[in-house]
């Protein structure tokens, strides 16, 4: 292991660390700010995999953000359930909606594709908000006091102090930190395996990887259904923070595709430190234009098209071409060339 | 008779459909750009209408007739400067840039602008109706269906017809080979996307006559004028007109049900199709 590597590894556990403590040493509003944060974190980073590094451009994520807090809110309204096991549970029924919506918009090629998953969506949100039982197209609101009865609040609440409300709030933050580090730790693996080698493979070039026994629809079906998951889980969790659903909110187009679009294209599209970057810029911008109202969204709508026009890799391509450091590297080295005795001597080579 | 009634009206809103998916059917057959800020265009082009309308005080057909190289040569310039850039085959950059286009446009004309629904007001022939056998038909709708199909016709003429139409072709064919014929592919995409531009200002022209708007309605047309292309079959113009009808129809007929039904009814429509003839109805391109 050189001191490169070393330094990243010991930098990423200090921001761990560090963002682990927040709801022990930061106050309640800096918790629920890097609540969104990590939050549009996780939804970055799962679209990043479909468009980054799957050729999925998918404007159609709202549609598992949205299942999973309907779901959510059913299994708390309805079933009587705990919140973060409805989150699961929306998770869940958000991959199970990835399968009819894969069977359509698979028929859809390229670009038609985008479109084709922003359809699907629309689709979702007008019979979700025929669901009578959770309030039709009004919505309907969390019973008062779930999220204070929700497990782990007590513990956290006698340990932290402080209100039901803001411990609530610790208990959803530690586990949207843990939700984002599963995430990166997952998205990581997968892409350093055989499976992810295929799948840069298929986006670089189809038919080279054909060539060599990739099946890219199975490939792509099964990123579509693993993102559709960890968005739908994501869902779910934003909701419970919010407290209150409505069709227009829970698939918002502009709130979990978007901005979910943007933040990836400026940090680096297809690169796995670039939704980081992205969240961080994103998170810099809402501070310093908080009273501009849509100015804020009108500029990070021009910094990603200005981003997609003269710098493709997006922030972190920008720095890794300039520094050559990449503390998460995704290639792999190439296998070494025949040596000159090999070719020479073909009894050695068939042994 | 109602459901003759109902179908007159669906086959009527299609006409509006057919507008809204020309100019997108146009763009994606010469240069297989997927557009995804055609809707917010569309709306463009209504507020261009409307501010054209509060400064000369004329009536909205004619003020249309001003914004039309308005929006053309904005076209030209959206082409030449930004959709030109980001052509190629990788088919992530353009739907970036015109998603974030997109999103762009609405949040600046919900700034300039406000929230506020507009119309564009026809004067006394709104309210005109034309009795045809048993229905009465508005005269403003019949005459969005009549634009709609002179449109798709005009646009087939010039295509098939004209020395510009044949360049269009050719480049849509090859674009490396047409260079060799003196044909510059950058400066004929910025043309298609200028007339492209003049056919979302007709589209809006009808749109603001009929209902309000508002900047943020731009989304759904898109996801119309799209589904109007894919069932009518890409690169097929007349097919275009045909897959306005089918969303029309199946969204009045939608609606005559349960009013909430309607836009999920055409949606219904576009997956039913894509089910069962996933090329479309009348396919030409192959892709």
């Amino acid at each position: 292991m050189d001191r490169k590597t070393q330094l990243t590894i010991l930098t990423a556990a200090f921001a761990f660390v560090l963002l682990a403590a927040v709801p022990v040493i930061g106050s309640r509003a800096l918790v629920q700010d890097l609540f969104g944060v990590l939050t549009l974190l996780v939804l970055a980073l799962n679209w990043n995999m479909l468009a980054g590094f799957s050729g999925l451009v998918s404007v159609g994520q709202q549609a598992f953000v949205g299942i999973g807090a309907y779901v959510m809110f059913a299994c708390v309204i309805l079933l009587g359930l705990d919140p973060l096991a409805g989150v699961l549970v929306g998770g869940l029924a958000a991959m199970a909606l990835a399968v009819p919506m894969a069977a359509f918009a698979f028929r859809l090629n390229g670009a038609y594709f985008a479109i084709g998953t922003w359809v699907a969506a629309d689709i979702v949100r007008l019979v979700t908000s025929q669901w009578q039982a959770l309030g039709g197209g009004t919505g309907t609101s969390l019973p008062k006091g779930t999220t204070r009865e929700m497990i782990f609040v007590q513990p956290v609440k006698d340990l932290l102090g402080g209100s039901s409300a803001a411990a609530a709030d610790a208990v959803t933050y530690w586990v949207a930190l843990a939700l984002a580090v599963a995430m990166l730790g997952i998205s990581y693996g997968f892409l350093r395996s055989r499976r992810g080698l295929a799948l840069q493979a298929v986006r670089d070039n189809v038919e080279a990887a054909r060539s060599v026994g990739i099946d890219p629809l199975r490939l792509k079906a099964t990123v579509f259904l693993l993102t559709a998951f960890g968005t739908g889980l994501a869902g779910g969790l934003i909701f419970i923070q919010i407290t209150r659903v409505t069709p227009e909110a829970a698939f918002s187009v502009i709130d979990w595709t978007a901005f979910v679009i943007f933040v990836t294209v400026i940090g680096g599209i297809g690169t796995l430190p670039g939704p980081i970057l992205g969240v961080a810029v994103f998170y810099a911008l809402e501070r310093l234009l908080a009273d501009y109202g849509t100015a804020y969204l009108i500029l990070l709508g021009l910094i990603g098209m200005g981003v997609m026009l003269f710098a493709r890799r997006g922030l972190w391509g920008w720095i890794a071409d300039r520094t050559g450091f990449d503390p998460l590297p995704l290639s792999h080295r190439p296998p070494a060339p025949p040596s000159f005795t090999d070719l020479s001597d073909p009894v050695t080579q068939r042994s | 008779m109602i459901w003759l009634d109902t179908l007159a009206q669906g086959i009527l809103l299609g006409g509006l459909y057919a507008l809204f998916a020309a100019g997108l059917s146009l763009v994606f057959g010469i240069m297989r750009l997927v557009n995804l800020a055609h809707g917010d265009l569309i709306v463009l082009g209504a507020y261009v209408i409307l501010v054209m309308v509060s400064v000369t005080g004329l009536n909205p057909f004619l003020a249309a007739t001003l914004a039309l190289p308005v929006m053309f040569g904005f076209g030209m310039l959206l082409q030449t400067h930004l959709f030109n850039r980001v052509l190629g085959e990788d088919i992530l950059p353009p739907l970036l840039v015109t998603f974030g286009l997109s999103v762009v446009l609405q949040n600046v004309l919900l700034e300039t602008f406000s929230a506020d629904s507009q119309k564009l007001s026809m004067g006394p022939v709104e309210a005109v109706g034309v009795p045809l056998g048993p229905v009465t038909l508005g005269l403003v709708p019949l005459a969005t269906l009549g634009c709609a199909v002179a449109v798709i016709a005009a646009l087939n003429l010039l295509f098939y017809r004209t020395k510009l139409g044949r360049a269009f072709r050719a480049t849509s064919d090859d674009a490396t080979t047409v260079q060799l014929m003196g044909i510059y592919p950058a400066r004929i995409f910025s043309v298609a996307t200028g007339i492209a531009l003049m056919v979302a200002t007709l589209a809006a022209l009808y749109l603001g006559a009929r209902a309000n708007f508002d900047p943020t309605i731009g989304p759904a047309r898109l996801l119309y004028a799209f589904e109007a292309v894919i069932i009518g079959g890409l690169g097929s113009l007349w097919g275009t007109l045909a897959g306005g009808l089918v969303i029309g129809v199946a969204q009045a007929t939608g609606a005559a049900i349960r009013p909430e039904w309607q836009i999920l009814a055409g949606h219904a429509a576009f997956v039913a199709v894509l089910l069962f003839r996933p090329r479309g109805l009348f396919p030409r391109a192959n892709d």
